[in-house]
């Protein structure tokens, strides 16, 4: 028989505390979709999705309905969209309409993979389709985009990362009906992982296999209560705490990863087990670190609390499920976690200390909107800056800024629901145009010769 | 199959007779029970097997839930294996 207390915290975790699956993301591939047209490729890619996840949406609320905690999120991944466009990339938009149909047919919110990997190179093919990505973005809904720029075993591509300036620049301003949306869409990465759950930069790696299922999990809640419970405990009993909770959240997770997979013939895949905020309050990164003691995130001592509890999270997901993968970490993106917008907008939080809680948290600047006039070579040297912390540290960095056409600092930007809002943070003013400019490849790290 | 049903709220008479009626009357069988008060609260946790039940675990879950609200308590049911999978090494 089982422990009432165990019983009861499970209960309290849910109803209470937030513990949810964040999102059961269906990895498909679309490599056997490649034809030799554009329009028959676009139709065997609908054709694919609409097939193997015609039952994701069932499946995953009768599990939820069956162990009682809610699933937030359906997802699909596909083989990154340059690789199955190459032959025809002009004709790229024909895919990324194709993909977001097949969203909304069989009722995923999000769809990642219209991507491109970049990161040692860039053949016209790819350069044609990446600069696609504004137009497909504005046109479509439900469609994610995203792209390696760099990583610890190549270096960081700097004709990628001027070419991505521009990009987020012009997909701002596609979509600035709707201020600047079409970025929260777009994520530029170093060292990207091919098995990521969550969005907006998820894809399908061409090293899985044809139809896996990856979930992510979430619960800064729990684990802020977990803090809670211990007020005047030390830093160790601290990460005691949090590795305990993290294995509590995770073991949840992989139970309907495995089921999920099996409901729907495919293989299970991995874990995330991030802490992923929403803008609900009580489901707060920020929370949890000023749980731990700071008066505000962002304050001096934020990467310290911030280090320990990334390592503690993981530390715990790795005991409980020997397929952890993913990003698994703790987000910070701004715009979705109240704690980091109301530090932002009391001046505590800036866009240099977010930069370096990137090199000890999960992934990197994230739903960060700055000034609509910040100059493209600004937003590329963002994205250096970031790559280049991924690429030292061997871990995956992103940066996912959102240039709000027309907004200044001091403004918000409102994107609704999950993705929250966003006050306009400053950058620097200072240029770095002849730095982005100069172009080239920033060589591998010393590091990355290991062979 | 073997689910857990808790029933969580504010002690009063008869709990027990009206929660074990209705999943006799779906023909789901109590396994094990447990039953504490917290402060005024009543604390119940049942084991049940739901093989051979006349609905399916997840109308279950959703009936008891309903049940639940009409007297004044939070019903859930749950699969057994979401706590084997939390609470065990």
């Amino acid at each position: 028989m089982f422990n009432t207390n165990e019983v009861l915290e499970t209960i309290d975790m849910i109803e209470r505390e937030h513990l949810d699956i964040r999102t059961v993301t269906m990895g498909v591939s679309l490599l056997p979709c490649i034809a030799g047209s554009a329009e028959k490729t676009a139709q065997n890619v609908y054709d694919t999705i609409c097939k193997r996840a015609e039952n994701i949406v069932n499946v995953t609320r009768e599990l939820s309905r069956e162990y009682g905690i809610p699933i937030v999120n359906k997802r699909i991944s596909v083989t990154p969209a340059a690789v199955i466009c190459a032959p025809f990339a002009d004709k790229a938009p024909l895919i990324g309409k194709a993909l977001d149909n097949a969203a909304k047919e069989v009722g995923v919110d999000f769809l990642g993979g219209y991507s491109a990997l970049v990161h040692k190179g860039m053949a016209d093919y790819e350069k044609t389709f990446i600069l696609s990505i504004p137009e497909v973005l504005a046109g479509t809904e439900r469609l994610c985009s995203s792209v390696n720029i760099g990583s610890s075993k190549s270096g960081i591509n700097m004709d990628a990362v001027k070419l991505m300036g521009e990009v987020v620049k012009a997909t701002a301003e596609r979509t600035a009906g709707a201020g600047g949306f079409g970025c929260a869409k777009l994520v530029v990465f170093c060292n990207a992982v091919e098995d990521n759950p969550f969005m907006a930069g998820a894809f399908h790696g061409i090293g899985e296999s044809g139809t896996v299922i990856n979930v992510g999990v979430s619960g800064p809640g729990v684990v802020q209560h977990a803090i809670e419970s211990i007020p005047n405990a030390d830093l160790s009993d601290l990460a005691e705490m949090i590795k305990r909770t993290a294995f509590k959240i995770t073991r949840a997770g992989q139970l309907i990863a495995r089921e999920a997979a099996k409901r729907l013939n495919a293989e299970f895949g991995i874990v995330d087990l991030s802490l992923a905020p929403t803008p609900a309050r009580g489901d707060s990164v920020a929370a949890i670190l000023e749980e731990m003691g700071l008066g505000s995130v962002g304050t001096h001592g934020t990467t310290a609390c911030l280090a320990m509890l990334n390592d503690a999270v993981k530390k715990g997901g790795v005991m409980a499920s020997s397929r952890v993968g993913g990003l698994s970490g703790a987000f910070i993106p701004v715009s979705e976690d109240i704690g980091m917008i109301e530090a932002a907008e009391r001046g505590s939080l800036n866009i240099d200390k977010l930069e370096a809680m990137t090199a000890v948290c999960s992934v990197g600047l994230d739903m960060i909107a700055v000034p609509g006039d910040t100059p493209a070579s600004t937003i590329s040297a963002i994205i250096a800056d970031e790559a280049a912390i991924g690429m030292i540290n061997n871990k995956t960095t992103a940066v996912r800024v959102i240039p709000a056409p027309g907004k200044k600092v001091g403004d918000e930007v409102n994107f609704g629901g999950l993705l929250g809002r966003a006050p306009v943070m400053p950058v620097h003013g200072e240029s770095a145009e002849k730095f982005i400019n100069r172009g080239g490849l920033i060589p591998a790290p010393i590091h990355s010769n290991k062979n | 199959m073997r689910a857990v049903l808790t029933v969580v709220g504010k002690d009063k008479t008869g709990i027990i007779a009206k929660v074990s009626t209705f999943l006799a009357e779906r023909k789901v069988n109590i396994l094990d029970i447990s039953q504490t008060i917290l402060e005024d609260y009543f604390a119940m946790i049942m084991l049940v097997d739901v093989g051979g039940a006349s609905v399916s675990l997840s109308v279950l879950a959703d009936e008891c839930a309903e049940m639940g609200k009409n007297i004044g308590m939070s019903i859930h049911v749950q699969h057994e294996e979401i706590f084997n999978a939390m609470h065990n090494v």
